[in-house]
């Protein structure tokens, strides 16, 4: 089977932009998580939100991107062109790609929602000035599709080019099927990656309508995976990308990979549209997939990037899945939830945290779950908090959980 | 040619479509600004609002100025 490995690495995320900016404050452990100024003049009944840093969609993508482009796919256009000069196969200026074949380069993003932005924007013009008003960018803007369709334009790759949908697990379902496009002999590099840009006042209502959202109004303990007091998540925006390669390709154009996709796995709860199942079940069938398919021993596996919600559910269905799939190895694997400091950006997360367990590969540290005071007593696992963990690690897990019990594991490991 | 109508059309192609305001002549064509058919219809739902005047498809098909479409508005405003 071919090896593919990670040749580049791009992000945006809440609080932090770039890949050293965003690594740094992971492990400086501090939340992004603020009272967003739009949610509050909306007057949604939760206003806390961890947004990406400001940027002008214009001056950084070019002229009318602000109107032709929804924000879900600025923030895909920004870290896929980040990655792509970071794995040396193009310039951030031109970006387009001359160090891959453009028609044996792929793309494969990752989003629950697609334009939530234009949906939100355009609709009201629909209702209240009729049919006539209605945008004829408004198709373009909104399909998710057009993440990966924008990266395409921009960087002239020209190979598949498809987007998924597992909600909160669309980021890492991208990099599973990105991997699985090279091993397939159907790409020779897979741009891959997860975008969200959910902050808007309908769909935050709508969370916080369902009981998701956290109630705590005070953003600096808001997002707390494992802890006892957790009690819902706070919404998060950004995008992660990851570029894909054969192990060969990227050895003959003198490549450093940083990682290898050793092992994904993919399941559903078939339980309920919300709720995992207590005992974790579609997320047993997930990990345990992903390590027996990168032929590690359980016992290998040093570090999980968890899906950690913080929501009570998750967190304590997350715990017992572990416990189901690694037993008493369980003790010995170091956890973080880097949701504490990003909250939770759904369909992004996957491709975000994917990036951050890569990291903690490259560099030996774990970032630590911030937040985190108090402990569930229910949630028995070796959870880093208050400072990052030097630990060497070649074998890493993530995780990743969406609505409708779509799962996702994906087995990093050391090149 | 109306320099109020002209202003109308440079306030729009420079805040709403960011063009700069010197490539916005009468003699532009939006080819030639970067605007597409797409784009065109947007400008025309923009210029409704501004001037109170739509300019429907079909009356479209002959525009490819700037000048065409302010002469098409000014029709209309008569």
């Amino acid at each position: 089977m071919t090896d593919v490995v990670v040749t580049g690495l791009g992000i945006i995320s809440p609080g932090a932009r770039g890949l050293d900016a965003a690594w740094a404050g992971a492990l400086a452990g501090q939340t992004a998580a603020a009272v967003d100024d739009d949610l509050v003049e909306m007057g949604t009944p939760v206003t806390l939100a961890c947004r990406v840093p400001a940027f002008d969609p214009d001056a950084e993508l070019g002229r009318g991107s602000a109107r032709r482009l929804d924000r879900f796919t600025h923030l895909a256009a920004i870290a896929a062109r980040e990655a792509i000069a970071h794995a040396g196969l193009a310039s951030e200026e031109d970006e387009q790609l001359s160090g891959a074949d453009p028609d044996r380069t792929g793309v494969l993003f990752g989003s629950g929602i697609g334009g939530a932005e234009t949906w939100a924007s355009e609709y009201p013009n629909y209702l209240e000035k009729g049919p006539k008003r209605v945008s004829p960018m408004f198709v373009p803007k909104m399909l998710s599709n057009t993440a990966a369709g924008t990266v395409a334009i921009r960087s002239g790759a020209r190979g598949p080019n498809m987007t998924v949908n597992t909600a909160c697990a669309a980021g890492a379902s991208a990099i599973h099927l990105g991997r699985d496009l090279i091993r397939a002999g159907a790409a020779d590099v897979v741009i891959a990656g997860g975008v969200e840009a959910g902050v808007t006042g309908l769909a935050v209502s709508a969370f916080a309508q369902m009981g998701a959202l956290t109630k705590n109004p005070d953003p600096a303990t808001a997002s707390r995976p494992f802890d006892v007091d957790r009690d819902g998540f706070v919404i998060g925006e950004g995008a992660a990308v990851v570029i894909l390669e054969s192990a060969e390709h990227a050895a003959a154009r003198g490549a450093t990979a940083y990682a290898t996709v050793a092992g994904a796995g993919a399941s559903a709860d078939a339980h309920h549209a919300t709720a995992p199942p207590e005992d974790g079940g579609g997320a047993v069938l997930a990990i345990r997939a992903a390590v027996e398919e990168a032929g590690v021993g359980l016992d290998e596996v040093d570090h999980l990037n968890a899906h950690g919600t913080s929501t009570p559910l998750n967190d304590a269905a997350e715990a017992r899945a572990l416990r189901a799939v690694f037993g008493d190895h369980t003790d010995r694997i170091a956890v973080s939830s880097t949701k504490g400091v990003t909250g939770h950006t759904l369909g992004a997360a996957g491709a975000i945290e994917a990036v951050f367990a890569i990291q903690a590969i490259r560099d030996g540290r774990i970032p630590p779950t911030a937040n985190l005071v108090n402990q569930d007593p229910e949630i028995a696992l070796d959870v880093v908090s208050g400072a990052p963990r030097e630990q060497d690690l070649s074998t890493v897990l993530s995780t990743s959980m969406g609505f409708g019990g779509q799962n996702a594991a994906l087995l990093l490991t050391r090149p | 040619m109306s320099q109020d109508l002209l202003a109308t059309f440079t306030e729009v192609l420079t805040e709403e479509f960011g063009i700069e305001a010197d490539q916005v002549t009468p003699e532009a064509t939006f080819e030639a600004l970067g605007l597409d058919s797409l784009d065109v219809v947007e400008l025309t739902l923009v210029l409704e609002e501004k001037t109170g005047v739509k300019l429907e498809d079909e009356e479209l098909e002959d525009v490819r100025t700037v000048k065409d479409a302010m002469n098409k508005v000014q029709e209309k405003q008569t």
